[in-house]
């Protein structure tokens, strides 16, 4: 009886993301030989401690607008590492991607080209996106275009913590699914009601959103 | 070089192996064992609470193996009651005993596993209250902290025999004796020490140990509970009255003939097994750490599991060191948050005071019967080779200093 296949070829993740993570596109090889000065924009989100770390860098043409180069380096699992990989091509790619359209990029698109991620690991792709309008913004910051800086800051919802809806979102896509876990987290809401009603709404339609 | 040619050069200079590390998740059927399950499953189906002959022979072979355990564990047979798996019989020791009570105070390890840990948190909801007793940087439960802790309304101590994870054995017999001293139950889940450790109740002084089938090369679904005589629990699964009444539902009975036989195999052999595991455990640890820079042993150095190596590799992730293994055919597992359903690094890793950085970058090998040196030597071959890749994509450079803390290089 063959319940495995002779092969054993078998994976957690989507042939895309197996691709990605063996032959990561774009990456920073050699950070010694790496000219950063070639660059204009860089960003950072994640850190070691959460698990997931990427850092990138890019190049946008003043004249057209567009992102000419995207390098990068990332500390995680296989989906971080491929998700980021994935990004970078998806970004350069056809002659480059608008800025504007680099900052509206969504993870559930870089999930659409990887060919899905097992939930929990949606987070790890949420990151990619982050950092690179991180990086968009430092560009606007470095060519003083300071009015096209988008702030990556969300609505107070809790005025004693001031937890954000930024930090319920994250929450949820670490594992947080029901109240009693959020708040584990995040502290939110506690001995305050209407707060309380906030959060789970909020909690909710991440929910929905991710896992929905 | 380019990542993407050390990684072409990598998976392209080997053939694939299949190298299983991972005997602390479970163990292959020894065919022994096999071949003592097979007539049960067929010939021998009888339900062994029936009055007919295929029935009582089903509950003689049924008794003649909790005979044969019995005598392993040095207590007498209706000390002990059969269940279907080691998170089960934590269950009932637990929930069982804790329900009988009522009401009280219950102490545990920061290191359970979570069929301990998890039953324990349960119970604060019914209304008991908890201990989670420290562990030093090895792993290890101080006993003298334990003594302090108990107070006059404990009811239950709960620390298990030997860590899953870093495969710290702990001082059971002193618990133990302190736990008797004091008139407190002692329970212990000895999953991981059932193949390779002592298991005599009466030396070890346990009132309640869990025992089970799928880590020593006996089949899953099948496990038991050492309950000392006299002891009353409340069962957590009602219906037919089997087992005393702690545990209703026809009995597993191939699943538990599998069981005491390879219990029966596996305490035979485990002085040699042990001697040789140790060798192999021991090249693979000192390897490891003497190869890859920012290396370390997690767990303690000597009061170890015979086939357990935990190691913490800096800068990189536990999940993606897994894969490439897996691309090369070798199995292991990680503490990483990447691979736990949480996305929390392991509590065992960061209990033994970790942060959280080097707690993603874990990886754990556990070794076994089939583990030849060559295994070995294979995964001392590979793992530089990985961890410079990984290294090489990762943004990170953590420092590890003389005293262990980490501090950012960069």
């Amino acid at each position: 009886m063959n319940i495995l296949g002779k092969s054993g070829d078998r994976w957690v993740y989507s042939p895309a993301v197996k691709d990605h993570f063996f032959h990561p596109q774009n990456l920073v090889d050699d950070l010694k030989g790496f000219n950063e000065k070639k660059y204009n924009g860089v960003g950072i989100v994640g850190s070691a401690a959460c698990g997931d770390m990427m850092k990138i860098w890019v190049k946008i043409d003043p004249k057209t607008d567009r992102v000419k180069d995207c390098k990068w380096q990332t500390f995680g699992c296989a989906s971080a590492i491929a998700s980021t990989s994935m990004l970078s091509t998806m970004v350069v790619e056809k002659g480059g991607m608008s800025v504007e359209k680099a900052l509206k990029l969504t993870p559930q698109d870089i999930l659409k080209r990887l060919g899905g991620l097992p939930p929990r690991k949606v987070h790890c792709s949420v990151l990619g996106d982050k950092a690179l309008r991180k990086a968009i913004n430092d560009y606007f910051r470095r060519t003083e275009q300071f009015k096209r800086i988008v702030p990556d800051g969300g609505v107070v919802i809790d005025p004693v913590t001031k937890i954000t809806d930024k930090d319920i979102e994250e929450a949820v896509l670490e594992g947080a699914d029901d109240m009693k876990k959020l708040q584990q987290k995040l502290k939110v809401g506690i001995g305050d009601k209407i707060v309380y009603k906030k959060a789970e709404d909020l909690l909710k339609k991440y929910q929905e959103k991710y896992y929905g | 070089m380019s990542v993407n040619s050390d990684i072409n050069k990598l998976l392209k200079s080997y053939k694939k192996r299949s190298i299983y590390l991972d005997h602390a998740a479970t163990t292959p059927v020894d065919p022994v064992v096999k071949k003592a399950m097979d007539p049960f499953f067929t010939e021998e189906f009888g339900n062994p609470s029936a009055f007919y002959e295929i029935g009582l022979r089903a509950q003689e072979s049924l008794e003649d193996a909790r005979a044969r355990i019995a005598k392993i564990l040095g207590c007498v047979p209706n000390e002990v009651i059969f269940t279907g798996s080691g998170t089960e019989s934590d269950n009932l020791a637990i929930l069982g005993v804790a329900r009988a009570k009522g009401k009280g105070h219950i102490i545990t390890s920061a290191i359970e596993h979570h069929a301990v840990s998890d039953t324990i948190e349960h119970l604060k909801e019914e209304g008991f209250t908890v201990t989670v007793l420290p562990v030093d940087k090895y792993g290890l439960v101080d006993p003298r902290v334990l003594e302090k802790e108990i107070k006059t309304e404990t009811i239950l101590v709960s620390v298990m025999y030997a860590n899953n994870e870093i495969g710290t054995v702990e001082p059971i017999k002193e618990l133990a004796s302190i736990c008797r001293k004091k008139g407190v139950l002692f329970h212990t889940d000895a999953c991981q020490a059932g193949g390779a450790l002592p298991i005599n109740v009466k030396k070890l002084g346990v009132d309640l140990m869990t025992i089970n089938g799928s880590k020593i090369y006996g089949p899953k679904g099948v496990g038991c509970l050492y309950i000392r005589s006299g002891i009353k629990l409340e069962p957590i699964v009602y219906g037919g009255g089997q087992e005393r009444g702690l545990r209703s539902g026809t009995e597993n009975v191939p699943g538990i003939i599998g069981f005491a036989k390879a219990l029966e195999l596996a305490q035979k052999n485990c002085t040699s097994e042990n001697k040789r595991l140790i060798k192999l455990r021991d090249k693979l640890i000192k390897g490891l750490t003497t190869k890859i820079p920012k290396c370390f042993l997690n767990g303690h150095p000597t009061k170890r599991l015979p086939n357990n190596v935990n190691i913490t590799i800096l800068d990189i992730e536990g999940e993606s060191i897994i894969l490439f293994l897996n691309e090369l055919g070798v199995y292991a597992s990680t503490g990483s948050a990447c691979t736990s359903k949480s996305l929390d690094p392991s509590h065992v890793i960061t209990a033994i005071g970790l942060p959280y950085e080097a707690a993603h970058g874990s990886i754990r090998f556990t070794l076994g019967h089939s583990t030849k040196e060559s295994d070995i030597d294979f995964v001392l071959e590979i793992m530089p080779k990985i961890t410079s890749i990984l290294r090489k994509i990762s943004p990170l450079n953590l420092d590890n200093d003389t005293k262990g803390e980490l501090k950012y290089l960069t």
